[in-house]
């Protein structure tokens, strides 16, 4: 049976209509050599939509729901002001009898009668602005520094590899607690802090990804063709590395927010009043024993957002097939 | 033409040739020694002619096309020599004056075709790409172009395929569509770098014979590299062969085939398959391998391996002397099929040397 299926497949594409029966216009006879060549193509044709199909179909309903989920926390972090919630740093002092929840306070209050919730909502503010802003200067930064240092080589490579190499050496959270002391606690400053910590890390994920799409002979080719090594490297490489260097980011990401977490936990985020995870954490573990509610919401929230970014950028680094030993 | 691209004219005088390579050297200072990949090579290639360049792996090949074109490594690159493409001195330019000759003069075609071409960008943009960068062409003017390029090289319905990616196409299919992107400037100079190793035969015959009718609609001048001495039979006007970074022997084609000179090239043509022979004859190879290009024995490279080999040859490196046929040069001290070169053979046979032993027909299975 198997033999008599490949037999009409085989006759199926000896017949496909060549180039002179579709009537093509200008075309010589010599083309006909490619008939044969034609009917394999005319297969693959058929191929592509589906090959691309079941790539969207494989990232799976847990690809979404991730997606949803941090979707929300962004549109949570843009709106917050807009939802019906008090304000974040408003006392009310019924709550100063029960933090318990109730209708006014649907996570309770804590201790000094701020509502959680709102707090906790207004707190994804300062997370995902680090989060996102500080990536995004490290991805260009890196980004930039590690396509050029991957394609040139040479003394520059080796120069920045030894900046990126010492920055990599130090423990984050001591480099971090110095640069704190020395720059600042505003967003503007912690972001910036981070973004100085992250980018030797997409540096060395770019620089990867670019010597070994520098190798490919498309590469050669295209510089056969005349090309300057900025056509090059904008218009080949970077779309080589863009999907490395988003995967790793979104990663990157999840570990800014947790960075951001932990600096704010021990007092040296953004001060206070304004709500973050890390500080109502903080507060939260002083009455974890009495009251777990207010522990328990930001480290949820926290875990929520955290969760789904990584999950989001593992499926990605699955589907675009980024090597996961990039690093 | 906008004056900010201009294109370099090229002054090819008829009385002497497109490309002139004189005692080509290329050396790459590698951690594990000197490589001399190239180690001296010259010759001449005149505008319309097809010169091919035949070796095992390993011989020098591919760098030397390289070197001609100056698509080297940027660092620990020794090139020595002269390379002259009509009135300009290609050893002496930089990248900089070098990439408006690349593409628009000179082009070139790589062995694997699939890796060549980029796999995220349609090939109809790859194709118009230099058309507009060399020629300053138009949006519309390079799309036309290239449909008319893609016709040239045999692509049916060049309309639709131009928004195809690479990976929508065979492996023969890209080689074409490669082709027509190097030659979309109307380049005086081909290099062909073992255009079809990754094709299977009746492709790679439809290839060869497609570049083969471009280079003569064109009147272009092509290097076509091969490791393979059938491949170059009757596409190509000369024939070099390289063996260890030099030329050992160089010929017109129908002249290397008939009056072939040196051992080396004697033992490529018997390593082939012929038709005459019969079924389950064992095919010839040459016994050893190549030397280590980081270290070459002093004498003649291929003396380890050659059936010919005398003490001579182990201490005295053989010039390229003349033949008895005009353009044809060898650089052997006992060549094939002069009373010397027999000689030498008997007295192999006679001291039972492995590689004269090996060259004895009858040994068939």
């Amino acid at each position: 049976m198997a033999d008599e299926r490949e037999a009409t497949v085989s006759s199926h594409d000896l017949t496909a209509p060549g180039p002179m029966e579709l009537g093509v216009p200008g075309f010589s006879p010599t083309a006909t050599m490619v008939d044969a060549e034609l009917a394999g193509l005319e297969a693959r044709e058929g191929l592509v939509p589906a090959v691309s199909k079941r790539r969207f179909k494989s990232l799976g309903w847990g690809f979404w729901v991730a997606v949803a989920i941090v979707g929300a926390w962004i549109l949570v972090a843009i709106f917050a002001n807009l939802l019906p919630i008090p304000d974040p740093n408003s006392v009310d002092v019924n709550c100063l009898v029960s933090t318990s929840p109730s209708s006014s306070h649907l996570l309770g209050c804590d201790t000094t009668g701020r509502d959680i919730l709102a707090r906790v909502l207004f707190g994804s503010r300062v997370s995902l602005v680090i989060g996102f802003a500080s990536i995004a200067i490290s991805e260009v930064v890196g980004g930039v520094l590690g396509l050029l240092a991957g394609y040139f080589r040479g003394s520059l490579d080796e120069v920045l590899a030894i900046i990126s190499n010492s920055f990599l050496s130090f423990p984050f959270l001591v480099l971090a607690l110095v640069m704190v002391a020395y720059v600042g606690r505003s967003l503007f400053d912690i972001t910036l802090i981070i973004a100085i910590l992250a980018w030797p890390i997409l540096f060395r994920v770019v620089r990867a990804a670019t010597i070994e799409h520098a190798q490919r002979d498309y590469v050669l080719a295209t510089r056969a063709l005349g090309a300057k090594s900025w056509r090059v490297l904008t218009s080949l490489l970077l779309p080589d590395v863009v999907p490395t260097a988003v995967t790793f980011g979104l990663v990157g990401v999840a570990v800014a927010v947790v960075g951001e977490g932990a600096l704010s936990f021990l007092g040296l985020s953004v001060p206070a009043p304004t709500a973050t995870w890390g500080n109502m954490i903080a507060q939260g573990s002083t009455s974890m024993t009495t009251d777990l509610s207010l522990l328990l919401s930001p480290a949820v929230a926290m875990f929520s957002f955290i969760l789904a970014i990584n999950f989001i950028g593992d499926r990605l680094r699955g589907v675009l097939n980024v090597r996961h030993g990039a690093l | 033409m906008s004056p900010k691209r201009h294109v370099r004219e090229i002054i090819d005088r008829e009385d002497r040739p497109l490309l002139q390579v004189e005692n080509l050297k290329t050396h790459f200072d590698t951690d594990h020694g000197l490589v001399r990949a190239v180690d001296g090579v010259s010759f001449n290639l005149a505008r319309g002619r097809t010169l091919a360049v035949v070796g095992e792996s390993g011989s020098g090949k591919t760098v030397l096309s390289r070197s001609v074109m100056g698509l080297l490594p940027h660092q620990r690159v020794i090139r020595e020599g002269r390379v002259h493409f009509g009135d300009v001195d290609l050893t002496g330019t930089t990248e900089r004056e070098l990439r408006d000759l690349w593409g628009a003069h000179i082009a070139m075609i790589f062995q694997d075709p699939v890796t060549s071409l980029n796999p995220v960008v349609k090939i109809g943009r790859q194709i118009t790409e230099s058309l507009r960068h060399h020629l300053a062409m138009g949006r519309k003017d390079a799309k036309e172009t290239a449909i008319a390029l893609l016709r040239s090289v045999g692509m049916p319905e060049p309309e639709q395929r131009l928004n195809w990616f690479p990976h929508q196409f065979s492996g023969g299919m890209c080689q074409r569509i490669v082709i027509a992107t190097a030659i979309a400037c109307g380049p005086k100079l081909l290099l062909a770098d073992e255009p079809t190793t990754g094709l299977d035969v009746t492709v790679s015959a439809q290839i060869l014979d497609l570049l083969n009718r471009l280079q003569q609609e064109r009147y272009m001048s092509m290097i076509l590299i091969s490791h393979d001495l059938g491949v170059v039979t009757g596409r190509s006007d000369d024939v070099i062969v390289m063996y260890a970074g030099k030329i050992v022997e160089k010929a017109p084609t129908t002249t290397l085939f008939r009056e072939t000179r040196m051992p080396y090239t004697e033992a490529l043509l018997r390593s082939a398959p012929r038709l005459a022979n019969a079924s389950h004859t064992r095919l010839h190879s040459i016994p050893g391998s190549p030397p280590d290009p980081s270290g070459y024995p002093t004498g003649c490279r291929f003396a380890q391996r050659c059936p010919y080999g005398q003490p001579r040859c182990r201490v005295e490196e053989p010039p390229l002397r003349q033949a008895d046929s005009p353009g044809h040069v060898f650089a052997c001290w006992y060549p094939v099929g002069t009373p010397e070169g027999l000689q030498a053979l008997e007295t192999n046979l006679a001291h039972n040397e492995s590689a004269a032993v090996a060259l004895v027909p009858g040994e068939a299975i």
